[in-house]
């Protein structure tokens, strides 16, 4: 039954809990004890849609070689939650454990005779210790804390530094919640053999990593890059950003003598009037921003046209999830490439950028209002739940305290002065870009009237074809100006190149690289390259032609991405392979190979 | 039919106290049907901005989609205009408005555009209490898609087809002063001298101020049986009161008769003096207001003039506390925090 090879610091953790008892705060510091003793870890949280009582799953995959994809097979299941028990017995690996609350009985059809099982009675401890019915739910969680951390040999000291950091502020709370950890370790030290065979070891292999979500280190990179005006609707997963921004905003952006803001968030009745603020706010020469997930996508389409058209800076967040509806919303996908890609009517394209850390996060939400000024054009950063909501080992977040925000091309009063005929839709460089002018600059240069189309140069009003014909080829000319200052695609390969290639892009990184090792360790060896932005650049074209085949691994159902390649860069379509996963957890690299490798055979034969 | 306005001006037109003439306030040349009543209202606008000097380049205007929000073009040549989206002008605004709390922002739209698809913006910028001047011109039809019923229209109001409409009208006033929107007018496009003293009064309200100007559509609903007629609507207008808009700057001084008369004070320091047909009316009592309202829709009456205003009103800005220098010109030094404020981010996280 019991598996004897040791394995350390290598496995899956996976909790069963009931949403709305407490467990996402124990369950994370249990995550982050084992990031403290410097051994890498990525959590997952599977949460449904819904407040309190339905099942909500939260994985730790440990891996000392530093791979942060989730993987299937998971080592030890601690339970506790009776509705979903049935489903978690099942999916231990065979030679795992499974943790359970054993104040009743386990039921014989729940017995596996591959698996250990270790009882813990969770229930009967918190009823002889507590009287009050919510600390006997919230110091549940510490307890099987407690006794996971036994048994991993998660180091106490550790634990019980991260609990009281947690509870920092409310320092009343740090000598109970340690009591109830030492509860846990008791009875395992007293019952059960520890550590088990899948244990940890102290590592030094975070160095100063930070572990936080996407969603936060956007909204953090927000206000480094000097937005003021957030406008935006609640919506799962995105609504994090906004909290984040506005958290950090309440500490760093508070006028020091008057004690005013210095940023304004507007809560909107809809996506509609969310990006219709952010669109009037930098007509007006804010920085303004706004995020949101799929449906709001869909709602704000028309508003993106208008910005495309009539080319106003606007920043937009879509933390991607899964279609329709309320449900699998809660899980993560890539499935909106298309739709941001060519949202709105008449001709649109619009820039994409694809973080895959948090790190990049910070990064491109900061760059994001830069290339969104310098191209007068909505930018979308693309993110998904997982990389929004989940944390993530992640680089520490880097800045230039020297650096200038990229307002682009907007004439001040002196400048519009000496302006002889200011013509707001000149492309006076020839790169697509014109000048742009504010409201309130100059009294009588430099105003006009913005509209989508029907306007000339000198945005007077026309309904001439030919005007039409003129600004669309200068945003054609626009298009091709964003493809120089764009972030570039990363390789991922030797020197050698190889016939083979994958593209991939977004939190598809880490289990694609993980895949890579895979494969190589099974004598295949495959070119990588991870596309971070769109319009495709020529790096990305050179790729794709240097290679007989290209797997394209997405997370979604149609390929969307793969269909952009082959529309935007006249690829032929066979070349291009799809890897694709779509139910609504993060691709594994197990997923990417199993689907890789028959592609492969076929190809070599 | 459009065509080029000529630049050319009398040498001696007069300027007003900043040295601007009324040229500076036109726009360019209306391409809406003869006699349309949004001609009227533009006309207004520029004389009404004329007279309170203000300087053309401190005002945007910003409107939806329609024959109402193709006007910002035909007025305000020196001022930024935004012919946005159909029924979201609100929230271009706001946002505008979020940016530089500086500016004068007048919004112009129509009865499709705030009474049908725009009307969750509509209610919602009321209800957060948008700084700016919000215009419907109605008609209670849809001019450029060819005469249709607006949700406007009233009940019962013959279209030029001959049909007529089966569904009850929305009132904007009405639905306004439930919304407690803090400055609430209604006029008619063919009354200048209601409506100039009331735009006026409206650019000098802080807070959202809300003027529903009936403004006939001279080629799709000016038929006899329609209620949005040039006719109808002067034989069924009933004013309120006449008003007076009486710059801060004018030495104030109220000659009227206690009782009739009502002097209001507004945020900028001008006074209004409403001469009061109806005594027992309160300008500055919703209550009283609201009860004028009602009154006047079972009698079947058009209720004209300055219907509520609420001069203790603030602005979005000072529900949600945004500093006093305004958001788009604030500078890295100003927005950026430290690179130790980074380090305690980066501190927090591990």
């Amino acid at each position: 039954m019991s598996n004897n090879t040791i394995k350390i610091n290598d496995f899956v953790i996976r909790f069963a809990n009931v949403n709305g008892t407490g467990s996402a705060s124990a369950n994370t510091m249990f995550a982050l004890s084992i990031f403290r003793m410097g051994v890498p870890m990525t959590a997952k949280n599977v949460f449904p849609s819904n407040i309190q009582g339905l099942p909500t799953w939260y994985e730790v995959r440990v891996s000392e070689k530093g791979y942060l994809g989730r993987r299937e097979g998971v080592n030890l299941v601690a339970c506790l939650n009776p509705q979903s028990l049935a489903k978690d017995v099942a999916t231990v690996m065979p030679g795992g454990y499974f943790v359970f609350d054993s104040t009743k009985n386990l039921h014989k059809e729940f017995l596996r005779e591959d698996i250990n099982y270790i009882g813990i009675p969770m229930m009967e401890i918190c009823m002889r210790e507590y009287t009050d019915p919510r600390m006997r739910q919230l110091f549940k969680n510490m307890i099987y804390v407690g006794a996971l951390a036994t048994l991993l040999n998660i180091d106490l000291d550790v634990l019980n530094g991260v609990i009281s950091d947690e509870f920092k502020k409310k320092p009343k709370l740090i000598d109970p919640n340690i009591y109830a950890i030492n509860l846990g370790v008791n009875y395992i030290k007293a019952n059960y053999d520890y550590p088990l065979n899948i244990r940890l070891e102290k590592r030094n292999l975070v160095g100063n990593k930070i572990v936080i979500n996407g969603n936060t280190a956007c909204g953090i990179g927000a206000i480094y890059a000097g937005a003021t005006v957030a406008a935006w609707y609640p919506i799962t997963p995105s609504t994090s950003l906004i909290d984040a921004y506005g958290k950090y905003a309440s500490k760093l952006r508070i006028d020091k003598e008057t004690g005013l803001n210095k940023f304004a968030i507007v809560q909107a009745e809809d996506e509609l009037s969310a990006i219709g603020m952010v669109i009037g706010a930098n007509w007006n020469g804010a920085r303004a921003f706004t995020s949101t997930s799929g449906p709001g996508i869909s709602l704000m389409s028309e508003f993106l046209g208008l910005a495309y058209f009539a080319e106003i800076s606007t920043v937009l967040f879509n933390v991607q999830r899964t279609g329709p509806s309320t449900g699998m919303p809660t899980r993560t996908q890539q499935s909106d490439i298309l739709a941001c890609a060519y949202a709105s009517h008449g001709d649109t394209k619009h820039i994409l950028l694809f973080p895959s850390s948090p790190k990049e996060c910070f990064e491109m939400s900061a760059d994001a209002f830069d290339l969104a000024e310098r191209l007068q054009t909505p930018i979308i950063v693309m993110l998904d739940l997982d990389l929004g909501m989940n944390d993530h080992l992640s680089e520490p977040f880097e800045w230039d305290e020297n650096r200038i925000y990229d307002r682009g091309k907007v004439l001040n009063t002196e400048e519009l002065e000496a302006c002889v005929q200011y013509g707001r839709y000149l492309d006076l460089d020839k790169d697509g870009i014109s000048y742009r002018t504010i409201a309130g600059t100059h009294p009588t240069k430099g105003a006009f009237v913005t509209r989508g189309t029907s306007r000339d140069e000198y945005a007077k009003y026309t309904e001439q074809g030919e005007e039409y014909v003129k600004n669309m080829e200068k945003l054609t000319r626009k298009w091709e100006t964003a493809k120089k200052i764009i972030p570039e695609a990363e390789l991922y390969q030797s020197s050698s190149n190889h016939k083979i290639g994958m593209l991939f892009f977004g939190t598809t990184l880490y289990p694609a690289l993980e895949a890579m090792d895979i494969l190589k360790d099974q004598g295949i060896q495959i070119d990588a390259m991870r596309i971070r932005a769109f319009p495709f650049t020529k790096a990305v074209d050179d790729f794709i032609n240097q290679h007989d085949y290209v797997f394209v691994i997405e997370q979604n159902r149609d390929a969307q991405f793969r269909s952009l390649l082959v529309n935007e860069l006249d690829i032929n379509p066979k070349k291009l392979i799809k890897i694709l996963n779509y139910d609504g957890m993060p691709v594994t690299a197990d997923c990417i190979v199993e689907q890789i490798l028959p592609n492969f055979e076929s190809i070599l034969a | 039919m459009s065509y080029i306005k000529p630049p050319f001006r009398h040498p001696d037109l007069p300027s007003n106290e900043l040295g601007y003439s009324k040229k500076d306030y036109e726009g360019t040349i209306s391409t809406l049907c003869a006699g349309c009543g949004h001609d009227s209202i533009s006309g207004a606008i520029v004389q009404a901005c004329y007279e309170m000097s203000v300087e053309p380049h401190r005002i945007a205007k910003l409107s939806g989609i329609g024959c109402s929000s193709k006007t910002p073009a035909y007025f305000l040549n020196n001022s930024h205009g935004f012919n946005s989206v159909h029924g979201r002008m609100p929230s271009v605004a706001t946002g505008a408005n979020l940016a530089n709390r500086d500016l004068l922002y007048l919004g112009v739209s129509g009865d499709g555009d705030s009474a049908s698809i725009g009307m969750g913006q509509f209610v919602h910028v009321i209800r957060r209490n948008l700084n700016m001047t919000y215009i419907v011109m109605n008609n209670g039809c849809y001019g450029l898609t060819k005469g249709q019923d607006s949700a406007t229209a009233d009940e019962g109001s013959l279209s030029k087809g001959g049909s007529t409409n089966l569904f009850q009208g929305i009132d904007l006033v009405g639905l306004a002063m439930e919304l407690g929107a803090s400055f609430v007018a209604r006029s008619f496009s063919g009354d200048k001298n209601q409506l100039i003293p009331l735009l006026k009064a409206a650019m000098s309200h802080k807070g959202f101020a809300f003027i529903d100007i009936i403004s006939p559509c001279v080629t799709f609903n000016n038929n006899v049986g329609s209620t949005k007629s040039y006719d109808y609507v002067r034989d069924h207008m009933e004013t309120l009161g006449t008003l007076d808009f009486v710059p801060y700057k004018n030495e104030i001084t109220l000659d009227y008769q206690a009782g009739d008369s009502k002097a209001v004070q507004l945020h900028d320091g001008s006074m209004l003096n409403l001469h009061k047909l109806n005594l027992e009316w309160d300008p500055t009592n919703r209550k009283s207001a609201l009860e004028q309202i009602n009154q006047s829709k079972d009698k079947g009456e058009i209720l004209t003039g300055l219907i509520y205003i609420d001069q203790e009103s603030t602005d979005l800005h000072s529900l949600i506390k945004t500093t006093k220098q305004p958001l788009n010109s604030l500078t890295e030094k100003e927005l950026m925090p430290s690179l130790t404020d980074l380090e305690l981010i980066n501190e927090d996280h591990r």
